[in-house]
């Protein structure tokens, strides 16, 4: 009789089993769409990071310096020292496991590496080997491993795949903020010139010409005002924005993500409509001309180099304070790490909102403003003349990005915002918003297009979370206040759940203002038909 | 017993058996996680394959229609098409099937219970086509993620230049009547 195999004979000696090895022992695997191109030496240089090279992760020999041990080690010991934090966060945890299915990169790959607890040991288990008692005489028996080559690629391998957006430490007992155990790690992976392009680019532009892609001044400003011109063509209302204009009483700057990548650039048109709108006195500085901060994703003090661009900007403008536009980690920068890098900033005054008088004690020492909040100050004054129907063609949810969100318990503001523009706004399920947001997938550096896949799996317990009020609610649009959300949503939703869009809240506010000596309107900013107006002729706009 | 009502009657004990095989090919202590946790939002993974196994298992009690076979299909294909997963053993889960309805069958005491040859040539039949859908949904989600990829790059660099004024392109030109 003819051997016929069984149904899962067919597929056994492929990849059906999970490794036999335990998680110490199994060396990380790369695969094209699992990890991100290294950084270029040039860009290494500009800035002064170590270990400048051409090099690749797939490569057998990552080519690391001579004594590369010794400088983790040293790298690990000072840290320890200076951060109190991070040596707690290296004894404390009891491997409760609260955290193990908390995050999305667990969740969408199933990738056991990615619990916050597994990937906090692959750090642990070495600091316990060589600065633990337990871990030096008992070996793994502790949770203790020598460091190997190995070791260091399986950081960088897990390291650039937690996003920071720290939705785990939100579930620990005892307060882990395992995001802070990646950026310690990502540090020391940095001692070694271990690190990625879609980092280490953009702080190098940002360092020498102001912006994440280096988009020089004339080009900057030619940007912005392809915009006004746009705005001219739905509103029939001419803005004339400021560049670099000292004396200015606010400075004003957003992610540089808004000025090129659709559709923050529609955004970005809300902001210029609104600024225009109630007449504030601000300008725009071609120089710090990005709110975005991947120094955050490198080291503490290229996150204190970039950030202190924007603040030396304001001093040279000689601005009152800072308005800030729709970002994500730039305001984490701003809310937990500034103060006590390059603040206070006593030159500054305690910003004021010129049209209400409203004064913002939490931004007291910073002195740099949210635009949401400013917004929604503005609406709850009645400053604003909304006209809601105009995003009635639009079915909206909010992402909460994780960092305003956890990062600043920016819960409530945009809600208000969103209420005030559109008719139709739906939240998604309570355990996938406010503090427990599901992160976007490609926060941290990560929105890279090699990266695609795994931007796909982090990305997926947001998108079934849309998914869910796209099919219960017929939410077509999806919010948010990220730039990195906004360039990186259209990805996820075209895969996960297609129909949906990409929205900042200040699209909506400039679709929604009534501008004085507007003409009728009959599209939105993208140029899409106003529900009614499907039928007028656009055919001049 | 015809294959129908066999399908109807052992639809539970199938259904757990084919959700354990499909978790199962995901490390230990994710499986764990994957078939403990009962909330969609926190366990998106589990609930969506489960739930196109339901929908799949219907489909499969009666004949397979394309048209409502592939939406199921897709819940779960498009899952493990962007996982740590080779093709084969992404679409796996509808050949085992095969394996799971034939133990199933064997294990009735009652002969009468049992399906014939006849019924399990029609029922494999069914998984066939079912498999031959679900290359199609693999490849079809393949090609989109490198579509997204693409697509990226090529309006990152276009837009840009078009944004600087860095372009002189040709415009709009509107039909002549």
């Amino acid at each position: 009789m003819a051997s016929v195999p069984k149904a899962n004979e067919l597929i056994a000696g492929t990849d059906h089993k999970p490794p036999k090895t335990g998680w110490m022992d199994t060396p990380v695997e790369f695969r094209p769409g699992t990890w991100c191109y290294s950084g270029k030496s040039k860009n290494l240089e500009v800035v002064g990071l170590p270990n400048p090279r051409e090099w690749s992760p797939i490569d057998d020999d990552w080519k690391l310096p001579e004594n590369w041990k010794e400088i983790i080690f040293e790298g690990l010991r000072e840290r320890i020292h200076k951060y109190r934090s991070f040596q707690l966060f290296m004894d404390i945890c009891v491997r409760c496991g609260a955290c193990a299915d908390k995050c999305h990169f667990f969740i969408g790959s199933g990738d056991p590496k990615n619990m916050p607890v597994l990937r906090a040991e692959l750090l642990r288990s070495v600091y316990r080997k060589d600065f633990t008692l337990a871990g030096k005489i008992l070996g793994k028996m502790a949770g203790a491993r020598e460091l190997t080559e190995d070791v260091v690629k399986e950081w960088f391998f897990y390291f650039f795949q937690c996003t920071e957006c720290r939705r785990c430490s939100v579930f620990c007992p005892y307060g882990i903020d395992t995001a802070e155990i990646t950026i310690i790690g990502r540090e020391l992976l940095n001692l070694l010139g271990l690190n990625i392009d879609w980092i280490t680019a953009p702080v190098a532009n940002c360092y020498m010409t102001g912006n994440h892609l280096g988009i020089q001044p004339h080009a900057f400003k030619d940007m912005i005002e392809f915009f006004v011109e746009e705005i001219e063509e739905v509103t029939g209302v001419k803005i004339e924005p400021t560049f670099n204009r000292k004396g200015a009483e606010i400075l004003f700057i957003t992610p540089s993500g808004d000025v090129f990548a659709d559709p923050g650039t529609y955004t970005l048109m809300g902001y210029l409509m609104l600024f225009h709108e109630i007449g504030l006195d601000y300008t725009w500085s071609t120089y710090a001309s990005e709110g975005g901060n991947f120094g955050l994703f490198t080291s503490h003090e290229m996150m204190k180099r970039l950030n202190s661009k924007m603040y030396a900007e304001a001093k040279r403008l000689g601005v009152k304070w800072i308005l800030g536009g729709e970002c994500g980690h730039m305001w984490r920068v701003i809310n937990q790490y500034m103060d006590t890098m390059n603040g206070p900033a006593d030159f500054l005054e305690e910003p004021v909102s010129p049209i209400t008088g409203t004064k913002f004690e939490n931004a007291k020492s910073t002195k740099m403003v949210h635009l949401v909040e400013f917004t929604a100050d503005l609406i709850k004054h009645g400053k604003l003349k909304l006209d809601k129907s105009r995003n009635d063609h639009l079915k909206v949810t909010f992402h909460d990005s994780c960092n305003p969100a956890r990062a600043m318990g920016f819960f409530e503001e945009p809600r208000y915002v969103l209420n005030n523009v559109c008719n139709h706004f739906y939240d998604m399920p309570p355990n996938t918003i406010r503090e427990q947001t599901f992160c976007c997938g490609s926060g941290s550096g990560l929105n890279t297009d090699e990266y695609m896949e795994m931007r796909m799996r982090g990305g997926l317990p947001r998108a079934n979370a849309v998914k869910h009020v796209h099919e219960q609610h017929g939410v077509n649009m999806l919010s948010c206040i990220c730039a990195i959300d906004r360039a990186v949503l259209p990805p996820l939703m075209n895969y996960w759940v297609p129909g949906v869009d990409v929205t900042g809240v200040h699209e909506l506010v400039g679709n929604a203002l009534v501008m004085e000596g507007e003409h009728e309107r009959t599209t939105d900013l993208r140029g899409e038909p106003l529900e009614g107006m499907e039928d007028s002729d656009n055919e001049d706009l | 017993m015809d294959l129908e009502n066999f399908l109807t009657q052992h639809q539970s004990a199938i259904l757990k058996r084919w959700f354990n095989f499909i978790i199962d090919t995901y490390p230990p202590e994710t499986a764990k996680l994957f078939k403990r946790e009962k909330d969609p939002f926190a366990n998106p993974v589990g609930s969506t394959i489960f739930q196109g196994m339901q929908g799949l298992y219907q489909e499969l009690v009666r004949e397979i229609d394309p048209e409502t076979a592939s939406p199921f299909l897709d819940k779960i294909i498009r899952i493990r098409a962007i996982q740590d997963f080779s093709p084969s053993r992404a679409i796996a889960f509808v050949f085992v099937l095969k394996d799971l309805v034939r133990e199933q069958s064997r294990a009735a005491d009652d002969p009468e219970e049992t399906l014939s040859q006849d019924d399990l040539t029609s029922f494999d039949g069914r998984i066939d086509r079912l498999a031959m859908l679900a290359f199609d949904i693999y490849v079809q989600c393949r090609e989109k993620l490198y579509e997204l990829r693409v697509n990226e790059v090529k309006n990152r660099t276009h837009r840009l230049l078009q944004r600087a004024n860095l372009l002189a392109e040709i415009p709009d030109q509107e039909p002549s009547l």
